[in-house]
């Protein structure tokens, strides 16, 4: 499969730390990939790789057909927008945004012309002449996007683009950040640590860890059909309890947990041989009952509002942590309680082999 | 108002009063003096000022050579901190150190150095003599050529480390955004790092001018027919003409101000974008191999001509007195010199003495930059502006106007105007140092305190800490650093001066550059060495303390 930008098989070593393992990506003309994984996961060095800051021990990046692993970052015309943007604090707005276009040979009225197209497209329209440290950070985020846009790059590549607003200008910032990029049509990467702002902006997102992809996929995908407990629990909130696969019922997985047999009805679910595994369940994938037999005992120890419903965290007899989700004000902290899988399941429970000890 | 804030008030005021006496009146009365004759008000002095025609060449001589240091010292010191501090390449990190090392020679001391190497009867001029069977010495180190070239040798140093800290300063997504819109290495240089170092390069500049505007010791050793200000001064006086002393002290001391304001700018200028965001750059690995290995020769060469002075001079100290003539190197060595310094209490009385001096004055400079800092930066006293400004104002007034000043109004007994006689007592020399080594400790702890977050204090103070034990165990433990820093700075300026001490020393107070001024007059060039390998090698282990514990803040 040839796609328009291909990460083929990339490493990158510092000094026998290994930041980028193997990794191999495809993205459609016009995709828009969210790079997501923990801290150290490799994904600023990723971005740097392609954009030709680093140089891989191994691998290729390739665009349009055409190699580029060992092109210069300033012949490679990829834009990039930097964690602090890395504005030219002694050029005004309008020579920021004029610089790229320069090292093209723009010049005169098309300079002028297309460096006010690239300010429109961020709502800065007439920001021309301002000095760069009289933007709010907000702004400052939209002239180093047009700065990164100007010179129309083949790929446009941000390192926590967000990371520097404050929470509330993030969510509106993402919104508009969202619609340029799909306006521009731009094949565009991004980092983000975030997993809410991943899915919001990713058409697809790869999850990093130490390294390596633990998979990519359309937020959905990730959400409903995780590859593994790391991705499980990294993605989406989730609690995990050990296990016994007792073997495939009428239904679904029957599977023994402290003490009484659930049949997961998920399809999702991996087959595993029967023996030890870990269970991965989202909280909505679970319901709070009177203790009951069919259900697990446990003790509520705590209970947290979120909006349209409660997340309780359930401390169970045999020692486990869930967290279920529940109608607001169902039960109260001391309460004892039974928790069994929700009627409707669909996706929100996942068996995977059980942590090597 | 509270009794706390009543004598912090008191004490500033007294603080500014001290100070108004030690800096501006002398520099004030040596204004008054240079329009006072015998009969009371006149313009005699300044007329014979502007008609002579030497009086002009020398201002006009040290101003061009200022400029033209300015110039040459950008040149060496710009490009040589980029190239250490902007690529990586094998032994770049101890070459990049001993780039920084002219500034541990003291200016007299790389005067001789420079004597001693590159002088008429120096090694190179004999190495030249001897393989080309000459009969005459084949150059001169004279004039104003020689001068610049002492000047480009010992104040580079000013632009590499500036330069250095500029570099340092800046955020490295900047490089990288630059490549990524498309721009070469020389149009991110043009256009991007030298806008952002200009700030940087304006302080070395204004350092460079000033330091070269107030140099006595190249132009007193090599100027030989060419006079600048400083050294006209030191002969007018010499001749006894104290009037025309003062006028001149008065131009030089104009000249300066006028610089420092034209150039006012680049201490001023901050950071455009207000500090750093980000991280600072990373250093470039060099990958090509012939080019690594050009740019470690060309490190080990710099190296090698960068140590020529301290190695010649650590040569020298060897040579036994009158048997070197015209051998390129020197027939025999001895530790005579050394012993010679410790033995005889005459020739160690200038180390002792020196040494006494520059503590002297350090301590206390310390200790009123300190009284100084927190009135004005904490308790932010009434005239903190005045006490600051008094503090700096020995920086921007060459050496040997602050020499004259003193000598000038310590030299009568007007007990009522705030005149003593201090000419030729113990001490007006630790008082001259005392004076030049304000602006650097104050501004020292000016800084520290301004790094350091008030909270801290008001912490201990709510820990029920009373006032001096919050200073004791809270504010002076962490200003450490920077007092460190500025001592280490103030002692070695005043362990090695020479513009100062030549106007205003006595017999009991000859400190070491005397001696080597001497010591070489009476063609005794091993002692002379000797005396310069110890002050270098005080200077630099000071420094190298203050490096070390400046930096372990
Ligand atoms: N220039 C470098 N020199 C040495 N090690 C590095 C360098 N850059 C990254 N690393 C190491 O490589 C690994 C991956 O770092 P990277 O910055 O790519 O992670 P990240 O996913 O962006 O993390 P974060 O979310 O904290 O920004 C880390 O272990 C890091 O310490
Ligand atoms: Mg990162």
């Amino acid at each position: 499969m040839s796609g328009f930008l291909q990460l083929e098989d990339l490493s990158k070593q510092f000094d026998g730390v290994v930041a980028v393992d193997h990794l191999s990506l495809t993205l459609q003309k016009g995709e828009m990939l969210a790079l997501l994984g923990p801290s150290g996961s490799g994904k600023t060095t990723t971005l740097r790789l392609l954009a030709g800051f680093e140089v891989p021990d191994a691998g290729r990046v390739i665009v349009e057909q055409d190699d580029v692993t060992g092109v210069e970052p300033v012949a490679r015309r990829f834009g990039m927008v930097f964690q602090h943007y890395a504005l030219f604090p002694h050029l005004n707005v309008g020579q920021n945004v004029a610089f790229g276009l320069e090292s093209l040979g723009v010049r005169g009225e098309e300079l002028a012309r297309r460096v006010a197209a690239a300010l429109g497209l961020v709502d800065l329209a007439g920001f021309e002449h301002r000095r760069i440290g009289q933007l709010s950070g907000g702004q400052q985020q939209r002239v180093a996007l047009a700065r990164a846009l100007g010179p129309e790059p083949r790929v446009l590549l941000l390192d926590e683009p967000l990371s520097n607003l404050d929470p509330a200008l993030r969510e509106r910032t993402r919104r508009e950040l969202r619609e340029l990029i799909h306006r521009v049509g731009i094949t565009t990467v991004f980092v983000t640590h975030e997993q809410d702002e991943a899915f919001d902006l990713g058409d697809r997102v790869a999850v990093l860890r130490a390294g390596r992809l633990e998979q990519v996929g359309t937020p959905e995908d990730l959400y409903a059909l995780p590859a593994n407990e790391f991705v499980a629990e990294f993605v989406g909130r989730s609690s995990s309890i050990g296990v016994t696969v007792l073997g495939p019922g009428e239904r679904g997985m029957r599977v023994g947990v402290e003490g009484v047999e659930w049949e997961l009805t998920d399809g999702a679910t991996p087959r595993l041989p029967p023996g030890p595994a870990l269970m991965v369940v989202r909280p909505e994938a679970l319901r709070l009952l009177q203790p009951a037999p069919g259900a697990i005992v446990g003790q509520v120890t705590q209970r947290r509002f979120i909006g349209t419903a409660s997340l309780f965290t359930i401390l169970t007899d045999g020692g486990a942590t869930l967290e279920v989700s529940g109608p607001p004000r169902s039960v109260s902290p001391g309460d004892r309680v039974g928790v069994m899988p929700s009627r409707r399941a669909g996706g929100g429970i996942h068996l995977f082999p059980s942590r090597p000890k | 108002m509270t009794s706390v804030a009543n004598r912090a008030a008191a004490t500033g005021w007294v603080l500014l009063i001290f100070l108004a006496w030690l800096i501006a009146y002398p520099l004030v009365l040596v204004l008054i003096e240079g329009f006072r004759g015998s009969h009371g008000w006149t313009l005699e002095y300044v007329n014979l000022f502007l008609q002579r025609r030497n009086e002009a060449q020398a201002l006009w001589g040290s101003l061009w050579i200022s400029v033209v240091t300015v110039a040459l010292a950008a040149v060496i010191g710009v490009p040589l901190a980029y190239l250490f501090w902007r690529y990586d390449f094998p032994g770049r990190r101890l070459l990049g150190g001993l780039v920084a090392l002219p500034a541990v020679l003291p200016p007299l001391v790389g005067v001789i150095a420079f004597l001693f190497l590159y002088g008429e009867s120096g090694f190179t001029s004999l190495l030249v003599q001897w393989l080309f069977r000459l009969e005459e010495p084949p150059w001169r180190l004279q004039g104003a050529a020689a001068i610049l070239l002492v000047h480009a040798y010992s104040m580079y140093v000013y632009f590499y480390l500036f330069t250095r800290a500029g570099l340092a300063s800046l955020d490295g997504a900047v490089f990288e955004a630059a490549a990524s819109l498309g721009a070469g290495r020389w149009r991110t240089l043009r256009r991007v790092v030298f806008p952002l170092l200009y700030p940087a390069l304006g302080g070395g500049a204004l350092l460079t001018f000033m330091t070269s505007l107030a140099s006595f010791s190249a132009p007193y050793i090599f100027g030989g027919g060419f006079r600048v200000m400083t050294t006209q001064i030191v002969a007018t006086r010499l001749n006894g003409d104290d009037q025309l002393a003062m006028i001149e002290t008065t131009s030089l001391t104009l000249l300066a101000l006028v610089a420092l304001w034209l150039l006012r700018g680049a201490r001023e200028a901050e950071n455009p974008a207000g500090g750093r965001k980000g991280v600072p750059p990373a250093l470039v690995p060099v990958r090509s191999r012939w080019l690594r290995l050009a740019l470690m020769l060309l490190g080990w060469v710099l190296a090698l001509v960068l140590l020529l002075p301290h190695l010649t001079l650590l040569l020298v100290s060897f040579v036994p007195a009158g048997t070197w003539t015209t051998e390129p190197l020197p027939p025999a060595y001895t530790w005579r010199n050394y012993l010679t310094l410790i033995e005889d209490p005459v020739r160690a009385r200038p180390l002792l003495n020196s040494l006494w001096l520059a503590t002297a004055a350090t301590v206390a400079a310390v200790g009123i930059a300190l009284v100084a800092g927190i009135l004005s930066v904490r308790r932010r006293v009434l005239g903190r502006t005045a006490i600051q400004g008094l503090l700096a104002l020995p920086w921007a007034v060459p050496g040997t106007v602050f020499a004259i000043a003193l000598a000038t109004a310590f030299s009568v007994r007007e007990p009522l105007a705030g005149r003593f006689i201090l000419v030729g007592t113990l001490w007006l020399l630790p008082l001259a140092y005392l004076v030049r080594n304000l602006p650097i400790t104050s501004r020292a702890v000016v800084a520290g305190l301004r790094a350091l977050d008030p909270s801290l204090e008001e912490a201990a103070a709510s820990l029920g800490a009373a006032r001096w034990r919050t200073l004791r165990r809270v504010t002076l433990p962490l200003l450490r650093p920077a007092l460190v820093a500025g001592s280490s700075l103030a002692f070695v300026t005043a362990f090695g001066d020479f513009v100062t001490s030549i106007m205003l020393y006595t017999y009991d107070t000859r400190p070491i550059s005397l001696e080597i001024l001497s010591s070489l007059r009476q063609s005794d060039v091993g002692v002379a060495a000797a005396y310069g390998v110890v002050l270098m090698a005080v200077s630099a282990a000071v420094f190298a303390v203050g490096a070390d514990q400046g930096s372990a803040g």
